[in-house]
């Protein structure tokens, strides 16, 4: 229709406006983040007048804040909370422990060094643990980061066959999801030791 | 048997144990303030028993500690009376990592030695629910044993 | 709350009915206030038959860490075990090293541990009380305790730099003195406390709802909080009068003057009330710590930068917010412990899941847990 791509456009941009005024979060909170996650959803630093409320179902919301060290017995939970949220979604790496593995890179058999050996990570917020500020900086550049981008690009089961480490099929069920070759996550217990 | 005026807790301790136990007495000893009973491994459980009746009633942890040819099983008894904890200790040998269990005597004991077989490998017999607690159950080796080696580790680099 | 319904498994009564038993996996993500806790729950009905908790899912293996640090740098691994409480649970660790390595910690650095712990003591409780409030419901409960939580938090921002993990007790002392001016703010904090304390008190449980979901749910009766280990809030609300405090004294508790309180029913109102009232009493101990406290070093003169201590082992004990917090040190003469084992009352406490939840329902269950206070870094480790 004449004069229509301009209209889609603008559509396009009002939509991708409008979702980021209005972000609602899962708190994936394990560790001592997940303190001030709360400490930032709450009177003092309140996030609630950026959009962002925290919902515990993953089929509510759009962003997963993960908070917190993400062990190999906790990451399959994680991954299939990831898997059970809507298009589109996003994710929040909070803390050094989701980021890179923190404080526990070194010497730990049991902890995955970053939520992005399984997931897509769109925002990293550094900090042990990040201030509620920081937190609320990382919402804000999310929002930034929505606006432009389209919400028909970066559809999570592309992102995933990007990740250096996960095999998944193309419906990215979480059956499929598994991790290979010689990342850390993947040898799940002990070479040595035998009982 | 009261405590005498001025008497601290661990010789007051010594002194009934002594008393009432006394084949138990060569075993006990007083090392930098914290009262330690080494016993072999096959007395363990009676000497569990003797102590839980002197008046330990509070079960602190139970732990190993791995010392090369053998575990070093550590538990800690507390008591309300002695106003004092004592080290239960025994040695456990490295091929055959078996023991009895405290659940008997003490419920809190359940917890702790699941986690004993979960990072050491320690198996304690008469436990009614012997399995892993911390670690996923698919888990093979038992970290917390000197020789563990997984290659998922990334060792510290010595920086001192 | 992640329910899932797993499997539904007939069995057949006596009379020849058929009745299903339904098993309910909770967790390990739900409403985050407790933190990663699986429980499977069997349930007939709506009523609870068993339940058993599942841990593990922070299990980052600090105590195997801790083998290939120096003394001073497990400090920081201390603070992420009981996150809620970072500066206790340096004390623990830190009096267990002193122990070990027979350091006497100048007076002024010991009122300076005190009133910290004491001040993380309300923060924690107020953590404990607060989300308490959010199981049953009362979510205005939580926001008011984590205004008198946010203040104390803002004064150890002051002190150390940091709002959570402090990394400030360390062996020998602590890191820093006291800041100018942080007195009379501590001062203010403590005057203003108790009154918001007792306004919480009214609040929350002087609601006519929160004695319907808390008084009667989850009795532990005195003997079974000593035989299965319980400590701290948890024994104290079903009458045990243990309080590491009084019964076994540390650092310069014996000169502070305090009440230790202590619940009748052993029920979840019980626990939790107990928490508030220990708050309020952490004010009067802070007080008279802030009147005692005199001018002096903060640290230990003359300790090498790294420490050997003796070989041997120690343990070393103190009351945390939720119970008798242990440290036990195995070291070998060299500058990294050979084994360290943290005796955390929020595991021992958690066994009691078990005992407790049978004849409630799985409401009741998110109240017992929450009564018991567990933090899972602590649990796990």
């Amino acid at each position: 229709m004449p004069g229509g791509g301009i209209i889609l456009t603008s559509m396009d941009a009002l939509a991708d406006w409008s979702r980021g005024q209005s972000l609602w979060a899962m708190p994936m909170g394990t560790a001592c983040c997940a303190m001030e996650l709360i400490a930032a959803s709450f009177s003092k630093f309140d996030f609630d007048r950026l959009g962002t409320f925290p919902r515990p179902d993953p089929r509510h919301v759009d962003v997963m804040i993960v908070a917190g060290t993400i062990t190999k017995k906790m990451q399959p939970a994680v991954r299939r909370l990831y898997d059970q949220m809507a298009e589109p979604k996003y994710v929040i790496a909070m803390g050094n422990c989701a980021v890179s593995g923190g404080i526990f890179y070194y010497d730990t058999y049991s902890v995955v060094r970053g939520v992005d050996q399984f997931m897509p990570v769109d925002v990293y917020i550094a900090g042990c643990p990040p201030r509620p500020e920081s937190l609320e900086d990382g919402v804000l550049q999310l929002r930034a980061q929505i606006r432009t981008r389209s919400m028909a690009e970066g559809r999570s089961y592309d992102r995933d066959l990007a990740l250096p480490g996960l095999e998944t099929d193309r419906a990215g069920t979480t059956d499929a999801v598994r991790p290979v070759g010689d990342t850390p996550l993947a040898p799940r217990s002990g070479a040595g030791e035998k009982l | 048997m009261t405590r005498v005026e001025g008497e601290s807790g661990l010789e007051y301790l010594r002194r009934k144990l002594c008393s009432v136990y006394p084949d138990l007495c060569p075993l006990f000893s007083i090392e930098y303030a914290d009262g330690v009973l080494l016993v072999p491994r096959e007395a363990l459980h009676g000497a569990a028993v003797n102590l839980k009746a002197l008046g330990f009633e509070r079960f602190g942890f139970v732990t190993a500690v791995d010392r090369g040819e053998y575990f070093e099983l550590v538990c800690r008894l507390q008591s309300a009376e002695f106003g004092a904890g004592l080290f239960l200790k025994a040695e456990i040998p490295r091929d055959d990592a078996v023991s009895d269990s405290f659940t008997d005597l003490w419920p809190a004991a359940d917890w702790h030695e699941r986690e004993v077989y979960d990072l050491f490998g320690i198996e304690f017999t008469g436990h009614p629910d012997m399995r892993r607690i911390l670690l996923p159950d698919d888990w093979v080796g038992h970290p917390l044993r000197k020789d563990y080696h997984d290659d998922s580790v990334i060792p510290r680099p010595d920086y001192i | 709350m992640a329910v899932e319904v797993e499997s539904t498994r007939p069995v057949i009564a006596e009379d020849g009915r058929r009745v299903d038993e339904l098993v309910v996996n909770i967790g390990p993500s739900h409403p985050s206030t407790h933190g990663v806790c699986r429980i499977i729950t069997h349930l007939d009905g709506e009523v609870i038959v068993k339940a058993e908790p599942v841990i593990g899912y922070l299990h980052r293996g600090i105590e195997k860490m801790a083998e290939n640090r120096t003394y001073l740098q497990v400090v920081p691994l201390t603070d992420r075990l009981d996150y809620v409480g970072s500066m206790y649970a340096n004390w623990a660790y830190c009096r267990a090293v002193e122990r070990l390595a027979e350091i006497r910690v100048p007076e002024r650095a010991e009122y300076i541990r005190v009133i910290v712990c004491e001040l993380q003591r309300i923060a924690s409780h107020m953590m404990g009380v607060g989300s308490s409030g959010a199981d049953t419901g009362a979510a205005t409960a939580f926001i008011w305790a984590f205004e008198v939580r946010e203040r104390i938090v803002d004064l150890f921002d002051e002190l150390c730099g940091s709002r959570l993990t402090y990394n400030y007790v360390r062996p020998g002392g602590v890191s820093m003195d006291l800041p100018d001016g942080w007195i009379e703010k501590c001062r203010e904090v403590v005057k203003w406390a108790p009154e918001r304390l007792l306004e919480l008190d009214a609040l929350f449980f002087g609601n006519f709802i929160a004695g319907e979901r808390m008084k009667g749910i989850g009795v532990l009766s005195e003997a079974d909080a000593i035989a299965w280990g319980a400590s701290g809030p948890t024994a104290r609300g079903s009458g045990v009068l243990f309080d590491i405090r009084k019964n076994d004294p540390y650092s310069v508790y014996p000169r502070l003057d305090f009440r230790i309180p202590v619940g009748e029913n052993g029920d979840c109102f019980d626990r939790s009330r107990v928490k508030l009232l220990e708050a309020i009493e952490s004010c009067h101990i802070i007080e008279q710590a802030l009147d005692q406290i005199e001018p002096g070093p903060v640290m230990t003169a003359g300790l090498p930068r790294l420490l050997r201590p003796r070989a041997g082992d120690a343990y070393d004990h103190i009351e945390s917010a939720r119970g008798s917090l242990g440290v036990y040190l195995v070291s070998d003469g060299s500058p990294r412990p050979y084994r360290m084992k943290v005796r955390s009352p929020a595991f021992c406490n958690l066994q009691l899941l078990g005992k407790l939840a049978p004849g409630h329902t799985v409401s009741d269950l998110v109240v017992i847990l929450g009564s018991l206070d567990p933090v899972f870094g602590e649990v796990d480790r």
